[in-house]
């Protein structure tokens, strides 16, 4: 067992706990996007930093990727910690201010406005999708492609997918693009959503026998218009 | 080629080369790496060789075909031994002459190099101030060497390191010999060499160590790396032959850019004559170590260069950063311990086990010992490859070796450390070159870039420049790095379009820092350091370009107009040059450009003789 102490309150875990777990264990809440228990960890969204160390010497690190070590500092809301969440949450408003799940994350922590030029992205490459394809469901038919801006999520080539298995796991679990509202009739969506209409992985001709965990959906509906 | 199985094998070889030397021979060395072939070395060595063959010279004068020298300014260029004579920009027209004088032991006086201060010609390369106030450790035995003939490096003394470092020393006495010596990682981190190989060696799970030679070398601007690959391949193998004996790894790879052809040619041949001679390989000179290395050529990505993706991208997977711990040490290439060093890291092992710990660390500083070699680029008389003791104040390189600016102008600022780096002001030109007080200055060591600027830089251009490489060269896994240049290169295109407000300038210094402590890896965590660096020392000419939508530097293309002034002869020059068709004007009179057509191309403003052509 590894005791390590958060925000001053030891606490034993086994090896191989990520502090998260550990943070989690003991309630203390910290946000995240791409974490989902049952899929490995990626520390692609950076919500869940934790400030770890002592002094100088202390850094910001992912709590889901970083394993507990013994004696470790840990502290899950510094200063730093607080800001880095508000201007990530910022920068994802940026981006992406459909999503119902960021959305309600910004106003947890109070974010009112951002100051950046205004995109409306539907994707964050969070990368949920591509671990869930792989690891739960098995089929690996999607993954990420180049990198920086340009970096996309999506079958290779673009080519509709013989390994994708219209389970439309990937629709549910991504928090970005998923369509979180019930409403039939677009005009009265709460955020917006159904704006957003293009799942990342399949061509929507062709794929009539798609699952989608999301019905009654606005955007089929619309579509069916 | 017949291997050597043993010490005494290899010793007697060394004294069959070494003996076969004919001191007073002349020899004509010809740099010829990437920078020497580009400038036209090879037609020099082609005229030299027929010279030679034609003039029945071939036992009177020896041809030696080397890598770089450094002096990249001056290429073409011949160096002549024994003697250490020096032709600088060599014309190949004059090659017959050069021939000729050699020959007969003669000195072309016209064709030495002149003094810029003096005015007086410099026969002897070591009294060049571009070389006399180097210590070329690494980069004389560029000249000494052909790097696609093994035996011409041993016959220098090559392998002699590693054949008694097998044969004497236990693995143990070798790290503590590296950890005496002081050096620290040439990548640009700094990491104590001796700690981390220790680190390795004291690994004992997994099966079959990894060590890896870095030489990916992203950093645009830099290309010290690429010469001592092509000049001196075999220093870096030989130090990984010593690596791999002091901490217990079987395995090596050198992951080298593909974007360097040469290079790659050139080790490729190395390791070939290495394997065959039995200095690679099972059982290396009958010690009973088994070593080998494989090259891994990269595939274009500066993300690369980051070990943990260089680590992916070896085992043939997206080149991605993940977060350490697990340290590669503990945990590489398929899981195995393995230790990343950079090339210039591992040039310098052959020297340290050579002549001791104790003589290596009489250069430089206490903690900072030996040498770097910085690629001094940019805004300066004399360009090319500077290898310094470290600690040497930045001022001694930029004048006393790098001759001073160019065209009588002010230099601004060095930018050291590539695109994480930051630059540091002329008013700071007193701080030594050492990785603490360039940290502290706001910038980083870096692999050795140094790019000096005059006023006819813009700072906000050179922080757009380095902003948009890491935008592009960024992995996209993590947000904060992603979203975070990608935002601060729009906000600085907006501020070198006149579209900037005072709000972008507290933006970018809250966004900055989060940034540098957000990101999963080094290039997000210095990717800030381009903008906040200029901000903090140049924060008058981001005010500029907001509040008089002026660049002061003439830089910022939304920002200058071109125009022509009374100094116009009306040759009619610039309306030939110009591909927009903007300039109007009659013969003998002075031309106008239609703001409304000019592209801001600037050739006008090159090809006019009278200096008509201005900015404003």
């Amino acid at each position: 067992m590894i005791t390590l102490y958060i925000n001053g309150l030891p606490v034993s875990v086994e090896e191989g706990t990520t502090l998260l777990e550990a943070a989690q264990f003991m309630g203390f809440p910290i946000p995240t996007l791409c974490h989902k228990e049952g899929l490995s960890p990626y520390g692609a969204c950076r919500l869940c930093l934790v400030e770890i160390g002592e002094g100088p010497k202390a850094k910001l690190v992912s709590s889901c990727t970083y394993p507990a070590e013994e004696g470790l500092q840990v502290r899950t809301a510094s200063s730093r910690v607080i800001q880095a969440r508000r201007i990530i949450l910022e920068l994802l408003l940026a981006s992406c201010p459909q999503s119902k799940t960021i959305q309600d994350l910004a106003s947890a922590y109070g974010i009112q406005r951002q100051r950046f030029k205004q995109e409306y992205e539907n994707c964050i490459l969070c990368g949920l999708c591509v671990r869930m394809c792989e690891e739960q469901m098995m089929a690996k038919a999607i993954g990420f492609r180049s990198r920086g801006e340009k970096r996309s999520i999506g079958t290779p080539f673009d080519i509709q997918s013989e390994d994708c298995r219209r389970c439309g796991a990937c629709l549910y679990i991504c928090p970005a693009c998923e369509l979180r509202c019930t409403y039939t009739e677009p005009e009265r969506a709460i955020c917006g959503a159904c704006a957003n209409l293009r799942p990342p992985c399949l061509e929507k001709e062709g794929v009539d026998d798609m699952m989608c965990y999301l019905s009654p959906c606005a955007a089929c509906e619309i579509k069916k218009d | 080629m017949e291997k050597v199985k043993s010490l005494d094998e290899f010793l007697s070889l060394h004294d069959r080369l070494t003996v076969d030397k004919n001191p007073s021979l002349p020899t004509l060395i010809i740099p010829a790496g990437t920078c020497g072939q580009a400038s036209g070395a090879n037609d020099l060595i082609r005229i030299t060789k027929r010279e030679l063959l034609n003039k029945k010279l071939t036992e009177k004068i020896k041809l030696r075909i080397t890598g770089c020298h450094g002096f990249c300014e001056m290429e073409p260029s011949i160096l002549i031994e024994p003697w250490g004579v020096y032709y600088p920009k060599v014309d190949p027209k004059k090659m017959v002459d050069i021939v000729e004088s050699v020959a007969k032991g003669e000195v072309l006086q016209n064709l030495l190099f002149i003094d810029p201060t003096t005015g007086n010609p410099i026969e002897k390369q070591v009294d060049i101030p571009f070389f006399k106030k180097q210590v070329r450790t690494l980069l004389s035995r560029n000249e000494k060497v052909d790097p696609i003939r093994i035996y011409n490096y041993i016959e220098n003394n090559g392998y002699l390191a590693m054949a008694k470092t097998l044969s004497s020393s236990h693995p143990r006495q070798v790290i503590e010999e590296v950890k005496a010596s002081g050096l620290r990682g040439r990548g640009g981190a700094g990491f104590p060499t001796g700690l981390k190989w220790e680190r390795l060696a004291n690994q004992t799970n997994g099966n079959g160590k990894f060590i890896v030679c870095n030489a990916d070398e992203g950093d645009p601007g830099a290309y010290m790396d690429r010469s001592l690959l092509e000049g001196n391949p075999h220093s870096i193998i030989e130090g990984m032959i010593i690596g791999a004996y002091g901490t217990g790894a079987t395995r090596g790879i050198i992951y080298v850019r593909n974007e360097y052809p040469l290079a790659i040619k050139h080790l490729l041949i190395a390791l070939r004559q290495a394997n065959q001679l039995g200095l690679l390989g099972e059982n290396i000179l009958g010690t009973g170590f088994s070593f080998d290395i494989k090259m891994v050529r990269g595939a274009g990505a500066f993300v690369c260069g980051e070990e943990t993706a260089l680590i992916k991208s070896i085992e043939g997977r997206m080149g991605e950063p993940r977060q350490r711990p697990p340290f590669p040490v503990e945990k590489g290439i398929q899981g195995q311990p393995t230790l990343i060093n950079n090339v210039e890291t591992w040039a310098n092992i052959p020297i340290i086990m050579g002549s001791g710990a104790q003589e290596f660390a009489k250069v430089g500083t206490t903690e900072n010992t030996g040498t770097k070699i910085f690629s001094l680029v940019g805004r300066i008389k004399n360009t090319g490859l500077v290898e310094v003791p470290m600690g040497i104040p930045i001022e001694e390189i930029v004048n006393q070796i790098g001759g001073g600016p160019i065209h009588q102008m002010k230099i601004k600022a060095v930018q050291t450390g590539g695109p994480s780096g930051g630059c540091i002001p002329a008013e700071m030109f007193h701080l030594p070159v050492d990785y603490e007080r360039l940290t502290k200055a706001g910038s980083i060591m870096g692999s050795g870039g140094m790019i000096v600027m005059d006023e006819h830089t813009c700072m906000v251009d050179l922080a757009k420049y380095f902003t948009k490489f890491l935008k592009e060269e960024s992995c996209g896994k993590c947000f904060i790095c992603r979203k975070g240049t990608q935002r601060m290169y729009e906000i600085l295109d907006d501020i070198s379009a006149g579209r900037g407000t005072l709000e972008h300038l507290d933006l970018i210094e809250e966004l900055g820092p989060i940034i540098k402590y957000a990101s999963l890896c080094g290039l997000g965590q210095t990717s800030p350091n381009p903008v906040l660096s200029t901000l903090r020392y140049f924060r008058e000419e981001y005010v500029e370009h907001i509040e008089k939508k002026r660049c002061p530097a003439g830089v910022c293309k939304d920002l200058i107009t071109y125009t022509i002034n009374e100094n116009c002869t009306g040759c009619g020059l610039c309306l030939k040059s110009c591909s927009a068709e903007a300039i109007r004007g009659e013969k003998k009179e002075r031309h106008a450009i239609d703001p409304k057509r000019c592209i801001k191309c600037g050739a006008c403003q090159s090809v006019c003789k009278f200096s008509a052509v201005e900015t404003r």
